[in-house]
């Protein structure tokens, strides 16, 4: 294989040079640990003040209401668990999405298990929540709101300020999995009425195993990870304080170009949406087109299994993930697209393809050249598309 | 995903490389078996001689990298055996010819065997025979109209 083309930056992204640079002297040099008395490591505390106050910068909050966690997942189960924990007495409803990430869903489902009520909202045929269903399905007993800000498969970006309003004239928190929105769109949480917000360090070209969960001040929120008093006293565990320095790196760099990387990757997308849909027959793109990550391409080919697609996209050299059951180990296809409204065998033929800036016209294309000559092979050998042309055929005559 | 790391040679081989594709006119006997919304279907075509050995087999499969595999060893192994030999075409002995299959897809080697039953079935029907040891096929394809109407 020549050349690979990674089209799966919303799977994870490549650690950036700068973002590496960053954090190499905290992994050779300046090891100490920053809860140490000794002033080695006080220069380290520091350094993670400084990149608290960065990161927090990028969503309008303040330094101390960014918590440093080990990612994305940790950050939705402390929001989740810790305020159904601290409010029990209050209420024990949540509400939530069809389309949410498992992190949130399964922690709900946990939640569940143990006595709460969890409300998933169904979303429309482009993956978005309706703000009046949110707002009709508030019950006394509501103690949290949690909606992704933009989902991982189709790449819709959904109403956050329009829930978050309607979230705070209720008195509600509102926590929103930021894990692909963070460094890709603005965000502001106070514009936005967010109370919590998750986000990860390896989908902005920073590391992984570092996130975040901003809690608003004045938010009850019991602590998930329980030891030391590192993060306020908040989070124990030792301060990952490259991780930390690297992801602050990353967000100020997602951060400042953010404009450019949105029309820049936004062009692509819409180069290869359309050169599919137009010379590919029987696909169909999903998620909505305009509210939408600049990165995400996810399409469903009719008559052929996503995971077929996927290997052979890979001997061609480009790393791409489908939401076929067979990529999931489980016998039913991405929920979210089943939550869209697709059926189970159209589901099990898709394809994500996800941007980054270093995506070229020349590899959007390559792909365009690669999928046509895939489908077209498979389509040969797919038993539905033989019955299709039949059924086709038999109606003209 | 981790499937192609999971997956023996043999069946990247036979995925990438696939043997019999297609189908026969007028074939001796025709089987479909699978389920659209589970991820897979597979439609063997078996050409039967006189003699009951089978000569030709195809196939066309909707589905996964072992799916396709397991369809193509299937066709593989059923070609030159009588009808009843081709009852020894089992998911075992297409997995073992594979050199195996990960865990999460040994339904598919179960599909193929029963794609060939299901063809075999309709060639006994059609011939009015009975074939030793040959049950109905299940048959749990499910093609519903919204399929058709994206």
């Amino acid at each position: 294989m020549d050349k690979m083309i990674y089209l799966d930056n919303a799977a994870t992204t490549k650690v950036a040079p700068e973002v590496f640079e960053a954090m190499k002297p905290y992994l050779l040099e300046e090891y100490g640990n920053p809860s140490s008395a000794y002033a080695f490591s006080g220069r380290i505390a520091g350094k993670v003040t400084e990149a608290r106050d960065k990161i927090a910068g990028a969503i309008g909050a303040k330094e101390r209401e960014i918590f440093f966690t080990a990612g994305g997942s940790e950050s939705d189960n402390w929001a989740i668990k810790g305020v159904a924990d601290a409010l029990k007495d209050k209420g024990n409803h949540i509400i939530t999405s069809a389309i949410e990430h498992h992190a949130v869903l399964h922690t709900c489902e946990f939640l569940e298990k143990r006595g709460y009520e969890v409300t998933y909202l169904p979303v429309d045929e482009n993956g978005l929540v309706d703000p009046k269903e949110l707002e009709a399905a508030i019950r006394p007993s509501t103690i949290l709101i949690t909606i992704m800000f933009a989902n991982n498969e189709i790449g819709t970006i959904e109403p956050i300020a329009e829930i978050g309003r309607i979230a705070h004239e209720h008195g509600i928190y509102f926590h929103t999995d930021a894990v692909q929105a963070f460094g890709h769109v603005p965000i502001d949480v106070n514009e936005m009425n967010i109370d919590m917000l998750s986000a990860s360090g390896h989908k902005i070209n920073g590391p992984k195993g570092v996130g975040f969960l901003y809690i608003r001040s004045g938010t009850k929120i019991t602590n998930l990870i329980h030891g030391g008093a590192q993060e306020y006293g908040r989070r124990a565990g030792t301060t990952n304080a490259a991780g930390i320095i690297g992801f602050a790196r990353a967000a100020e760099l997602a951060v400042s170009g953010m404009e450019e990387t949105i029309a820049y990757e936004s062009g692509l997308r819409d180069r290869l949406i359309g050169r599919i849909l137009k010379e590919i027959p029987y696909s169909r793109v999903n998620g909505d087109l305009k509210k939408r990550l600049s990165n995400n391409v996810n399409i469903c080919f009719r008559f052929v299994e996503g995971e077929s697609l996927l290997i052979l996209l890979d001997q061609k050299g480009i790393c791409a993930s489908s939401g076929s059951a067979c990529t999931s180990g489980s016998l039913d296809p991405s929920h979210v697209l089943l939550a869209i409204g697709l059926p189970h065998e159209i589901a099990h033929g898709s394809v994500r393809l996800t941007l980054s800036k270093e995506t070229t016209e020349e590899d959007v294309d390559y792909t365009v050249e690669t999928l046509k000559q895939i489908i077209d092979r498979l389509r040969g050998m797919s038993p539905l598309y033989e019955d299709f042309l039949r059924k086709n055929h038999q109606a003209r005559a | 995903m981790s499937q192609v790391t999971e997956y023996s040679e043999k069946v990247m081989d036979h995925f990438s490389n696939p043997r019999n594709v297609g189908e026969i006119e007028n074939a001796a006997g025709v089987g479909t078996v699978g389920n659209a919304k589970c991820g897979d279907i597979m439609r063997m075509y078996l050409d039967i001689d006189e003699d009951q050995i089978v000569r030709e087999a195809k196939f066309k499969t909707f589905g996964c990298g072992a799916a396709i595999a397991t369809s193509s060893m299937a066709t593989e192994l059923v070609k030159g055996k009588s009808v009843t030999e081709a009852l020894t075409v089992t998911n075992k002995a297409v997995m073992e010819a594979l050199d195996g299959l990960p865990p999460v897809k040994i339904h598919c080697s179960l599909l193929a065997e029963q794609a060939i039953h299901a063809a075999l079935w309709d060639y006994a029907e059609k011939n009015n025979i009975t074939i030793e040891g040959l049950k109905p096929p299940v048959n749990d394809i499910d093609e519903t109209e919204e399929f058709y109407q994206m």
